[in-house]
């Protein structure tokens, strides 16, 4: 019978669980790295027990870990303890520094700060561990201040691909309330050198050249909260999600907004119709239907937390504009939680199981597309992060 | 042998206990003291200090014989109990919530 293990970063360090099928019972295996933040933690789609976690610290900076049996144990890639004093040391696997060097770099520019100045690139952290759809040693990595890296050596060393950051308009990205991050990056399965990434505040970029050139993809987008709303820069995209067997169709949700692309984010149009409220983080598309998308709504950017306190994720069979709130096991009353930007995602088990995590510690899971929810967790630190790997 | 004490997160990360012993060549600094621990636990790079400009990360502290050592310049000699091994030299982070 099939397994699945769902991936969870907190605040305060990760989480394995696990179970079989039926998804009813649950192992719950952690902490990792305890009293780190865990960003996210994902698996390589070619090796399901590689496994890539992003650990940061505002103490300590930032650390990357890998593990080689599902989560089980982990390494620091090249980290290893040196076996000879004076002996070389291996390439550092935390090392992420900007490639401003003239042969294949872009100058160190500046971006917007919150008050309006400029200021420039600083490394802070990673945000997103994407593992490579055919090799288990390559992964991308979406890192704050915006830029994206790329490791061919199992996360041992790291490259910039100068060419988004370096594009032109960087000085107009600012950050959002939890910094300038690279959030999202998006694999194309039919097209090796098509990437599609977002960052908040800039917007969503895509590259059709393996990472070398990028083109903003923002048509359509409106924010309020910069001085063109329709700018070809400024917003602040809060997550994209693509269905594999159509990756030509990006749905995303906005700081404010549901949005839809059917033509590879050339252009956006709005599809939060019916939603309470279209302010909210996650968004993510059922693994075997490529119209049933979910979200979960909250109030408001200045209120983080689901309206009227019933946390509800919401789902559209019709790729948009028409949504049912699902509600069946989740709190109706008195909830106040939030659903950051990485903790949904789905299983590919024939009934597609559904998973979010919250900032009051629960792992919510669906075995059947969101009809029914319960608890898989309730009391975990605040959840950063939800990937979910399907085992056979 | 100089003796460094680390913070117990740092502790787990490089796998060892509440005190590494090193040998440093030539004079005992900041500096090469730190450089001795990343030559020898190269996990602990970046932790301590930033990769590329080599400055102590904001919110860990350098202290030794019960003075602040922090804001020394990273090639000043340690003080010679340091350096006989007698006193660690401590790495501390900050209480700053958590």
């Amino acid at each position: 019978m099939s397994k699945v293990r769902v991936l969870v970063g907190t605040r305060k360090g990760a989480f394995v669980l696990e179970s079989d099928g039926k998804r009813e019972r649950w192992e719950v295996n952690g902490p990792h790295f305890a009293g780190w933040e865990l960003y996210h933690i994902k698996g390589s789609p070619v090796d399901p027990n590689r496994l890539y976690a992003s650990q940061t610290s505002g103490w300590f900076g930032q650390v990357i870990q890998r593990s080689n049996d599902g989560g089980k144990t982990w390494e620091a890639p090249g980290g290893e303890k040196t076996p000879e004093p004076g002996a070389m040391p291996p390439p550092a696997s935390n090392k992420f520094v900007y490639d401003s060097s003239a042969e294949t770099g872009k100058p160190l520019t500046t971006h917007q700060w919150y008050d309006g100045t400029q200021k420039p690139w600083e490394f802070k952290r990673v945000w997103h561990l994407e593992p490579s759809l055919t090799d288990r040693d390559t992964v991308y990595a979406g890192v704050e201040d915006a830029a994206l890296f790329r490791s061919t050596d199992g996360g041992k060393s790291w490259h910039e691909l100068p060419g988004l950051r370096g594009h032109g308009t960087g000085p107009k990205w600012q950050p959002g309330a939890g910094g300038m991050c690279l959030h999202t990056i998006i694999l194309d399965p039919s097209n090796p050198g098509r990437i599609y990434i977002a960052i908040s505040a800039a917007g969503a970029f895509r590259t059709d050249d393996g990472g070398t050139t990028w083109k903003p993809i923002n048509q359509g987008l409106r924010s309020q909260y910069i001085p063109d709303p329709t700018a070809e820069i400024g917003h602040c995209v809060h997550h994209v999600a693509m269905h594999p067997s159509r990756p030509g169709v990006l749905f995303m949700q906005k700081h404010w907004d549901v949005m839809r692309s059917d033509d590879a984010g050339d252009s956006w149009h709005e599809v939060s119709g019916n939603l309470p409220t279209d302010f909210g983080f996650v968004i993510d598309v059922h693994a075997h239907e490529p119209e049933t998308i979910y979200v979960v709504p909250i109030k408001s950017d200045g209120e983080h937390f689901p309206p009227e306190g019933k946390l509800r994720v919401y789902r559209s069979r019709t790729g948009g504009n028409e949504w049912e709130a699902l509600t069946r096991g989740l709190p109706q009353s008195n909830c106040y939680v939030n659903v950051l930007r990485d903790a949904m995602a789905v299983d590919s088990l024939d009934s597609c199981g559904v998973y979010f995590g919250t900032t009051g510690g629960q792992v919510y899971a669906s075995a059947d597309a969101g009809d029914n929810w319960a608890p898989i967790v309730r009391d975990l630190p605040a959840v950063l992060s939800v990937e979910v790997q399907t085992l056979p | 042998m100089i003796r460094v004490v680390l913070p117990a997160h740092l502790r787990t990360l490089a796998h060892v206990g509440s005190e590494v012993e090193l040998e440093v060549e030539g004079r005992v600094t900041q500096r090469s003291v730190l450089d001795a621990l990343e030559a020898r636990y190269p996990m602990l790079r970046g932790t301590i200090r930033d990769h590329v400009t080599q400055q102590r990360r904001p919110f860990l502290r350098f202290f030794a014989c019960e003075e602040d050592l922090s804001h020394e310049p990273p090639d000043a000699p340690l003080p010679d109990s340091v350096a006989s091994g007698a006193e660690p030299f401590l790495i501390i982070g900050a209480i700053a919530g958590g």
